[in-house]
């Protein structure tokens, strides 16, 4: 009976819904379900940073994961034709190189799982309480000093769209030419 | 006076002191989330007849006046009506997808419409990123129009579905730069700082004014959000995604009865959200007017005594008056026009608008 507070409840409500949805998406036929599914395992995930009060983490989740690259993904598929029908999933070869990603990603998990040092109840609840402040977030984005290298990462990405763009740009440039 | 954090500590305390912790707080959330759609309801009938009379006053009509006095209760008529009709299920369509798509349009609309701050003490969720939790968890009603589109197997649908998506993911740019511009300014995300920052007394000893008149910039950031909020909702001029002219109903199409009711509280509720949200980050929310100067005092202290949630209620409908205004105004906008009025007017400014407030706050 101890383990049925309600926060484990919710744990357990949250950790079923991931399990369910993401076996749903590898499993679905059809690539738009999949992809539907695939966002509700992403929203129950940001849940589970809920529960752990990250709220930043869990807005994070929820804008770039389930708000921005779903919806490109949603996106990319409604642009593709005749979708409706269940696809034949042709095996044979792909069987085994499956089965060795299965392994190797379960046998990752567990060394994670079995390596990672759990802290007693005591300290999570100190842990708990401590709110990550938006100032530090954001001092630590911008940063220089040790661990905080995101900045340079981020002018890769400008530099990345602009590339991107570039060559949108030289693509459509030879439809002109042609009038 | 007595406030409604004071009745909702009451009941907070009388559950408590009755029930075990757990049980208390289960009904706690049950009754939040039951006023909340209570008030999510009637501020959809509220909004369905101003439209209805508005519109008609725009039109030189006189608008519903049969049921009840004015015509007052013509939405609850029709409210009845649309719980009656018959929910169509359509062959060769995904089925599941298709019954998904609505609930996630409304769920994005109401998780939205749970951040918003009524009146003093009267908040439902209050993250320090609250801000950016508003911005993320509005991409939930996005996959409901895509997937509605795409699941109704129809070539209408799915134009509209497509227009929407892509006015949706470029409005949305816009509408995140002039509220994060706010954000420099008021130094932080959570909206309970954002609307203490704009009342009350400051260090000086003077009064904190609202944020669109504490910076010079922060009117062109509230303009630009206004045009991106509305391109949002999907309203006239920015109605593409279901131009009856040309696509009948747009992603809704195939949707009858409750389900389209769905559709259509959510798209009323949207416009609500973004005038709250205005209203919030750049009027003050639930904070009266006040007078930054010496001979203004009793002013002030008159503006005071107003209720806040009057206040929020009072801004929010203004602006939605205006949204309104807009729409029956301005023939609608072709999706090049639509594009290009985002990614080669409205980005820019934003983003030039960002840099200057930052400068702005340094200084």
């Amino acid at each position: 009976m101890e383990y049925l507070t309600a926060s484990n409840i919710i744990f357990f409500i949250l950790a079923a819904a991931i399990l369910l949805f993401g076996i749903l998406t590898v499993t679905s036929t059809k690539i738009l379900r999949a992809a539907t599914y695939l966002f509700f395992t992403l929203f129950s995930i940001a849940g589970l940073y809920l529960q752990l009060s990250y709220e930043f983490l869990a807005a994070v989740q929820l804008s770039v994961y389930a708000g921005g690259i779903v919806i490109l993904i949603v996106f990319a598929i409604l642009l593709i034709k005749g979708l409706g029908e269940d696809k034949e999933i042709n095996l044979g070869q792909r069987r085994i190189m499956g089965l060795v990603a299965a392994i190797v990603g379960s046998f990752t998990c567990a060394i994670t799982i079995i390596k990672f040092g759990f802290m007693p109840e005591y300290e999570i609840a100190t842990e708990m309480a401590k709110s990550v402040d938006m100032k530090l977030i954001g001092t630590t984005l911008m940063g220089t000093e040790k661990f905080e290298y995101l900045l340079p990462f981020e002018a890769a990405s400008i530099l990345l769209l602009a590339c991107i763009v570039g060559s949108i740009a030289i693509a459509t440039k030879s439809k002109e030419v042609n009038k | 006076m007595l406030t409604f954090s004071e009745i909702i500590s009451t009941i907070h305390e009388g559950l408590t002191d009755a029930l075990p912790g757990w049980l208390a707080t289960t009904i706690e959330y049950v009754i939040i989330g039951a006023a909340l759609l209570g008030l999510y309801c009637v501020l959809a009938l509220i909004l369905i007849l101003l439209e209805r009379k508005i519109c008609a006053r725009f039109q030189c009509r006189i608008g519903p006046n049969r049921v009840g006095p004015w015509g007052l209760l013509q939405s609850v008529a029709d409210m009845v009506k649309i719980l009656l009709k018959e929910i169509i299920s359509i062959k060769n369509t995904d089925n599941i997808l298709f019954k998904t798509a609505l609930f996630l349009a409304i769920a994005g609309s109401f998780c939205t419409f749970g951040a918003l701050q009524f009146g003093d003490g009267l908040a439902c969720i209050d993250f320090n990123v609250g801000v950016f939790y508003i911005l993320a968890i509005s991409s939930l009603g996005v996959v409901g129009i895509l997937l509605a589109g795409w699941s109704s197997n129809n070539k209408y649908t799915l134009i509209g579905a497509m227009r929407s998506g892509a006015q949706l993911i470029s409005y949305e740019l816009s509408a995140g730069l002039s509220i994060m511009t706010m954000v420099i300014l008021a130094g932080s995300l959570s909206i309970s700082d954002i609307i203490a920052g704009q009342g009350g007394m400051n260090a000086e000893g003077g009064y904190n004014t609202w944020y669109i008149f504490q910076a010079p910039t922060a009117i062109i950031a509230f303009i630009i959000y206004l045009i991106a909020g509305h391109a949002e909702t999907n309203r006239g001029p920015f109605d593409l995604p279901e131009a009856e002219s040309e696509l009948t109903a747009g992603y809704h199409t195939e949707y009858s009865g409750i389900q389209f009711g769905f559709f259509y509280l959510a798209e009323y509720l949207n416009m609500f959200i973004i005038a709250g949200i205005a209203a919030t980050v750049f009027l003050g929310g639930w904070q009266p007017l006040q007078i930054n100067a010496g001979w203004a005092s009793g002013f002030n202290e008159l503006m005071g005594q107003i209720p806040s949630w009057i206040w929020f209620m009072g801004k929010t409908f203004a602006l939605v008056l205006l949204s309104l205004w807009v729409r029956w105004t301005f023939p609608r906008l072709r999706i090049d026009q639509l594009l290009k009025l985002e990614w080669k007017i409205l980005m820019p400014i934003s983003i030039l608008n960002l840099l200057i407030m930052a400068v702005w706050v340094i200084i």
